[in-house]
């Protein structure tokens, strides 16, 4: 367990909590920081364009990878536009690539997806593309260059779990590069679900910030994705596995 | 006729009074308000056929306390759901609509309330709509910013730290032209994050001009769904064609405005069929234009200048309420803006439930930033569109939002 760190692009992460961000307050990232353990925090690039009272930059303790993002990119050459900004402003080469062609529900666009990740991993970018979990587009992100995946489990904010839970799964199973659970996490018990399944990590925003209370809820993640994380390395026993085994060999009949 | 609005100027000629008469009271010397004017675009939509037939067809005294129960029940907020709670059955569940409000509002935006303010640069008006301040027959001061003025302006509002900022003028072609106010576009990127637009509509090819100076949002506001009503409420100008301004947002996306927002101005007309086809037009154009932003805003009449007679007629604080909680139930995506026309204590209120955007240090009068940011009294200034009821600057909106416990946010927008 003591080796077992996260490592995307050539970075060791001890924590396996990022936090997401959707909705900021300086109390959500403390607590992130001191009760989650967060390591990497996303930074919305168009939220951090801001001149005085809360610049978002100004509360993240330097100890913590930043984790720009693309959000309000509406195809990938918006994406590119908004990485090299972020890499302008002194965000490092991390970047979360969010390409959305939809405001209702703020679902990724795969295909965009991929074109800023090809373009962004050729200038050095540590690139993390944001997707819908679709094997063929995952494929693609690797080819394109990207150093993580990071699928939805279910709508960013709905809180709905892992509604794509079989798919993330086939990505896990497939996909040579940490997978990474963003978007629709509500629940400790659903982060620990996608760390059990195998996910580098999970990415949460929503089910803390609207929690009553913050801090509580930022540790009660830490140890539900250390709990997954550990079931996960354990190897679940016959009746957790997929699929099930029976107790006698159905083959102790073979003699020679 | 009785009416709340009629007010005769004493400096209006004999002829222009006689004129002004004679468009009140005989409805055949109006233009033909279903007529296109000259160099007005059309386009192929059929989102007002969608609106208007779902908005013809209401009749919000049919439904039920079980119809509210189901529409709060329901995970998904359908049209039908929706008319339910905008009816009268649902008065009686406002406090249930707002927690159901307040919960997709926390969904989709967590606690934040965005802040801006409006920058009117002109006041002349080529349209008599018989409520606005600015209408042409209202004798008031007019005034223009010329570039430099508007500048200053810009100046003093980006000092008090306001990022963003809505652009406005009167609908005058002749005076505010696509072109001067491409100018204050590309002006007011200096001075701030986001620029946003409302003026007078404009067809695809101008709207792409003014995106590329700058503007990235477009405000539009209907006045009212029902055309009978509309056009015995704007009895001159290019604002009589109800449908060249119906399809307006359609054009500013066409255009590449990243957003555009809608509005009713409630009293004018029967507000539960305003609201709902405010809301449906949202609804129609978002299910083909998926990527645009959309917000909503829900301005009640106020009193004018020579006119304080005016007010919203029916549509108390408590039906404000209930529209606005309807509104964000069945779109919780969208933002929604509530206006300085609304008391501080109304807005407290409604930021915590359903609003997501507020302005604040308001002025709608012309070149008077100055004077009323610092109490320094400089130059000529334009007459107000008219009366605010919050005055908050920008200083104390942010304090009194951080204490409700809530995040003000000043920006969140690049512009790409």
């Amino acid at each position: 367990m003591e080796n077992d760190k996260l490592v995307i692009a050539g970075h060791e992460f001890n924590s396996r909590f990022i936090l997401g961000s959707g909705k900021y307050s300086m109390k959500l990232i403390e607590a992130a920081v001191k009760d989650a353990g967060a390591e990497m925090i996303t930074l919305s690039v168009r939220r951090a364009n801001t001149k005085e009272h809360e610049n978002i930059l100004d509360y993240i303790p330097k100890n913590v990878t930043l984790l720009p993002n693309t959000s309000g990119a509406r195809n990938a050459d918006e994406a590119v536009r908004i990485a090299r900004l972020a890499r302008e402003l002194g965000c490092g080469n991390f970047v979360k690539i969010e390409i959305m062609r939809d405001t209702k529900y703020l679902l990724p666009d795969n295909s965009e997806t991929i074109k800023a990740t090809e373009t962004l991993a050729k200038e050095g970018f540590a690139v993390l593309p944001y997707m819908y979990p679709d094997l063929n587009a995952a494929r693609d992100l690797v080819s394109a260059g990207a150093a993580a995946v990071m699928p939805l489990a279910s709508p960013i904010g709905s809180n709905k779990g892992l509604a794509t839970k079989d798919f993330i799964q086939i990505l896990i199973d497939e996909i040579d590069l940490p997978i990474i659970v963003d978007a629709g996490i509500g629940r400790p018990s659903q982060a620990c679900e996608a760390m059990e399944m195998g996910c580098a990590a999970v990415m949460a925003n929503t089910a803390l910030a609207t929690a009553g209370d913050l801090p509580l809820m930022a540790a009660a993640f830490k140890q539900a994705i250390e709990a997954g994380r550990k079931a996960y390395l354990a190897r679940p026993g016959r009746v957790l596995t997929r699929g099930g085994s029976s107790s006698d060999p159905l083959t102790g009949f073979l003699r020679d | 006729m009785e009416n709340q609005f009629f007010v005769d100027s004493e400096t209006l000629s004999e002829k222009a009074l006689e004129k002004k008469h004679r468009l009140e009271n005989d409805p055949s010397v109006r233009a033909d308000f279903t007529k296109y004017m000259e160099g007005m675009e059309v386009i192929e939509s059929d989102v007002c056929d969608n609106v208007m037939s779902h908005m013809e067809s209401y009749d919000y005294s049919k439904y039920t306390a079980l119809d509210v129960e189901a529409a709060l029940r329901h995970e998904n907020c359908t049209i039908e759901d929706f008319k339910a709670l905008l009816s009268p059955a649902a008065e009686p569940f406002l406090e249930q609509m707002a927690q159901k409000a307040r919960l997709e509002t926390a969904k989709h935006f967590g606690n934040t309330v965005y802040l801006f303010t409006p920058l009117y640069i002109a006041n002349y008006c080529e349209n008599y709509c018989v409520y606005c301040g600015f209408n042409c027959y209202n004798q008031i001061k007019r005034m223009k910013l010329s570039i430099e003025q508007i500048e200053h302006e810009m100046k003093v509002i980006a000092d008090s730290g306001m990022e963003e900022i809505l652009i406005l003028t009167g609908e005058s072609r002749a005076q505010s032209d696509v072109h001067y106010i491409g100018e204050a576009c590309k002006l007011a990127r200096k001075y701030f994050r986001m620029v946003g637009l409302e003026v007078y509509p404009v067809n695809t090819e101008e709207y792409k001009y003014l995106h590329k100076c700058g503007a990235d949002y477009v405000t539009v506001f209907q006045e009212t769904y029902d055309k009978t009503k509309y056009e015995t409420l704007h009895l001159l100008g290019h604002k009589r064609v109800w449908r060249y301004r119906f399809d307006t947002q359609e054009r500013a996306l066409r255009g590449g405005m990243r957003g555009v927002a809608f509005s009713a101005l409630l009293g004018l007309s029967d507000f539960r069929k305003d609201a709902l086809a405010s809301a449906l037009h949202v609804y129609f154009l978002q299910r083909k234009f998926p990527q645009a932003e959309m917000s909503l805003s829900c301005p009640r009449l106020r009193p004018i200048i020579n006119n304080d007679k005016i007010s919203p007629l029916d549509v108390h604080e408590k039906q404000l309420c209930q529209i606005l909680c309807a509104y964000r139930i069945f779109l919780p995506y969208v933002g929604i803006t509530v206006s300085t026309r609304e008391s501080a204590e109304f807005r407290n209120g409604i930021v915590k439930i359903a609003a997501t955007k507020v302005s604040a240090g308001v002025s709608t009068g012309i070149g008077d930033h100055e004077s009323k940011y610092t109490g320094k009294q400089e130059g000529e200034c334009g007459d107000e569109q008219f009366e605010i009821n919050d005055t908050r600057s920008l200083e104390k909106m942010y304090g009194d939002i951080t204490g409700e416990g809530l995040q003000p946010v000043l920006n969140d927008y690049l512009y790409v």
